[in-house]
């Protein structure tokens, strides 16, 4: 006998909601494919608040405790929204061994921000990086997506300048 | 599909491709962030506008080795007829590049190939990395891949492609070197079905990238691999678990799996045999306990990622209860060539108890960074001094850690040791998944031990005791060391803790956690005393409202 199952619908009609239901329905609303779910969630929304796991657990069928569970343990997963710019120091060991701790001293000082953290402002969140395979620039930052190596922190503070002002200009 | 049909293709593709100029444009992730795809871009527009789309080809490739001098630029004549590389090229070079294919070599940018960088290596596993475009299938199949695949399920039973991997003497590549064969045969003999195979490139040693290569490079090898395995052990169904920090060899693997399903050699009925075997992509999510093979399954059944006690060994009960083989990328990059050539083939490269090649992530205070590939046996000297040319800026060479936050550091003194699995165990290290960071003078080892412990730290799941108290205590001890607030007490608390969480962890990543400070502690021991003081400075003084109250 087949039993029909009642689909929770989205939280709102925004469109990105779309792109979540279609990867949760490819995998058969399966549990398995929590993570996948949380990605999609995560990469269309920018980072995962309490309606998106709420929804994500009850299409799922599963307790909301395992989807803040499975949320907070990978560090990929975001719970508050990042800053309009980006900076992520690569803290791998060639780039730690070439200075990266001196890149991410002198970005908190300019922007009063610790690592992990967006600034008051929400422009900029400050980011580490266990290692971005990018060893042979060492030491590599990422700034708003475009990849920089070989950095010293004159540089970068000039990068992170440009970019923040971009903006409002 | 039979083999004789493959080799035809291969053949025909290769008399075409030889019919034109080649430029092959590394496009791998380092020289990618030296501008490279503004090179490719350039080299597709000039030939475009030449009118000369017919007679040269600019191929989109993977890694060319050396990162360090990128971006790297290969230029093939027709037939062959010369191979040169080219360095640090700008898209300022590209018009003088394009007519070197009929003219002179442009001297001003050539990168010398008969030096030791290039000398010294055996390629195996990243023999195709540089010279097919990882997006097209038939640049794999020219380089004769899947003829293994082909062969196996059209001329051979499971046994003998097992037999071969055992004959083979391949070791697992992530680090800790379990025979492969051995491996194989366990889960090949249980009798429980469905069984699963799994990739594990949930490569997650800080400075190791040879699993991010191999995938975006030749990511069709690896699915091969898979298949090989697949047939030996008897499963239907493969996972590849990717880390989610390396989008491009996400990207690349989907694509691949596209193709190579397209093309019959995945999917219901292997080459019209009838073996089935599908292959699925999952992602992880910036876990680096996920490379620990229990704690993967559970990511990719969507848990969290935290290991559970073994035994059960996954071979007997692995993803949802079914007899798993787990085994790391470039393991199974091994497996196409060991099948096509013989087992025997790759036992003669190496060592008799270490065979065939490792690759290497050499980084650090080191002139030419960069992938490498060598023999098992070779000195880790020979590495850094010969293929790595040496420390630059003229410092002195002080050790090399290999093995990542498992692993250790082998001072100057002690790099006359060969690279076997066995031997890098006897000085206090491991072979790991292939990270090798050279460090000068410079670099202190408090310091290195400190920045390891504080990555397992981090890193640990949670879920034992030893792990998650005792690294925050390891680690609270080295900064007091490195802080110069530390007395011979506290060294003896951290030698006798680094005992009690490498016996007592339930996993891996707890187990060799104390590896970085033991391995510093034995050869660098003086530069943790002469940290310590007589009496800590500040403490045991009362604040005075307690003394009131």
């Amino acid at each position: 006998m087949k039993v029909a199952v009642k689909r929770v619908s989205p939280p709102s009609d925004d469109k990105r909601w779309k792109l979540v239901d279609v990867t949760m329905r490819r995998n058969g609303y399966s549990a398995h494919a929590l993570i996948e779910t949380l990605h999609v969630v995560q990469n269309s929304f920018g980072y995962l608040d309490g309606r998106a796991m709420r929804y994500v657990a009850r299409s799922l069928r599963i307790p909301l405790s395992r989807v803040y569970g499975v949320a907070t343990f990978y560090h990929l997963f975001s719970l508050e929204p990042t800053g309009e710019h980006t900076c992520v120091v690569c803290t791998g060991t060639a780039c730690y061994i070439k200075g990266a701790p001196d890149l991410i001293d002198a970005v908190e000082d300019q922007y009063d921000v610790s690592i992990g953290g967006t600034t008051a402002d929400g422009r900029l969140s400050l980011l580490s990086a266990r290692c971005l395979g990018a060893c042979g620039l060492a030491p590599a930052v990422v700034v708003d997506g475009e990849i920089r190596g070989r950095q010293t922190s004159e540089a970068l503070l000039q990068e992170i300048g440009e970019a923040t002002c971009n903006s409002t200009t | 599909m039979q083999l004789d049909d493959l080799k035809a293709r291969a053949d025909e593709l290769r008399s075409e491709a030889a019919r034109s100029h080649r430029i092959r444009v590394c496009l791998a992730a380092s020289c990618q962030s030296s501008g490279a795809g503004e090179v490719c871009e350039g080299f597709e527009r000039a030939v475009e506008s030449a009118g000369r789309g017919d007679d040269v080809e600019v191929r989109r490739v993977g890694c060319l080795g050396l990162c360090s001098a990128g971006p790297l630029v290969a230029v093939d004549g027709r037939n062959a007829a010369f191979s040169e590389l080219y360095r640090h090229v700008g898209p300022d070079d590209v018009e003088g590049l394009l007519d070197s294919v009929e003219g002179e070599p442009v001297e001003q940018l050539r990168c010398p190939t008969d030096v030791p960088f290039f000398q010294r290596q055996h390629k195996v596993v990243l023999e195709n990395s540089g010279l097919v475009d990882p997006d097209r299938i038939e640049d794999y199949i020219a380089q004769d891949g899947y003829q293994a695949l082909v062969r196996a399920v059209t001329e051979m039973t499971p046994e003998d492609v097992l037999r071969e991997v055992q004959t083979s003497g391949l070791r697992g590549r992530g680090g800790a070197g379990y025979p492969a064969g051995l491996k194989w045969s366990t889960v090949a003999k249980a009798v429980e079905s469905p069984k699963y195979v799994i990739c594990n490139g949930d490569e997650g040693d800080p400075g190791a990238f040879m699993d991010r290569a191999v995938l975006e490079s030749d990511p069709h090898r690896v699915l091969e691999g898979m298949a090989l395995a697949a047939y030996a052990v008897g499963a239907s169904r493969g996972f590849v678990y990717v880390r989610a920090e390396y989008p491009l060899a996400v990207e690349r693997l989907e694509r691949a799996i596209r193709q190579a399903t397209k093309e019959g050699f995945l999917g219901h009925g292997v080459c019209a045999s009838p073996f089935d075997f599908t292959i699925e992509l999952r992602m992880g999510a910036g876990a680096f306990v996920c490379g620990e093979e229990t704690a993967l399954m559970a990511s990719i059944e969507g848990l969290r990622g935290q290991p559970r006690p073994r035994p059960p060994y996954p071979a007997e009960s692995g993803l949802w209860g079914g007899p798993t083989l787990i085994n790391n990328v470039e393991t199974l990059a091994n497996v196409p060539p060991v099948v096509r050539n013989g087992g025997e083939w790759f036992a003669s490269i190496g060592t008799p108890d270490s065979t065939g090649t490792k690759v290497f992530a050499l980084a650090g205070r080191v002139e030419n960074t960069g992938l490498v590939e060598v023999p098992m046996g070779i000195t880790l000297r020979e590495i850094v001094e010969e293929v790595g040319g040496g420390v630059p800026d003229g410092r002195a060479f002080k050790a090399v850690q290999t093995g990542g936050p498992s692993g250790g550091c082998i001072p100057v003194e002690l790099t006359e040791t060969s690279v076997e699995y066995d031997t890098l165990r006897a000085v206090g290290s491991i072979m790991g998944s292939g990270g090798m960071i050279v460090m000068d003078e410079t670099s202190c080892m408090v310091d290195v031990a400190r920045y390891f412990m504080e990555f397992c730290m981090t890193e640990s799941c949670g879920k034992c005791i030893p792990c998650r108290a005792g690294t925050v205590q390891l680690h609270d001890l080295l900064v007091k060391i490195a802080d110069r607030r530390a007395t011979s007490a506290d060294l003896a608390l951290l030698e006798e803790l680094c005992e009690v969480v490498q016996m007592t962890s339930l996993c891996g990543l707890g187990q060799t956690a104390p590896n970085p400070v033991q391995s510093t502690l034995r050869y660098f021991r003086h530069e943790y005393e002469e940290r310590l003081v007589e009496t800590p400075p500040g403490e045991f003084l009362v604040p005075l409202d307690v003394v009131d109250t």
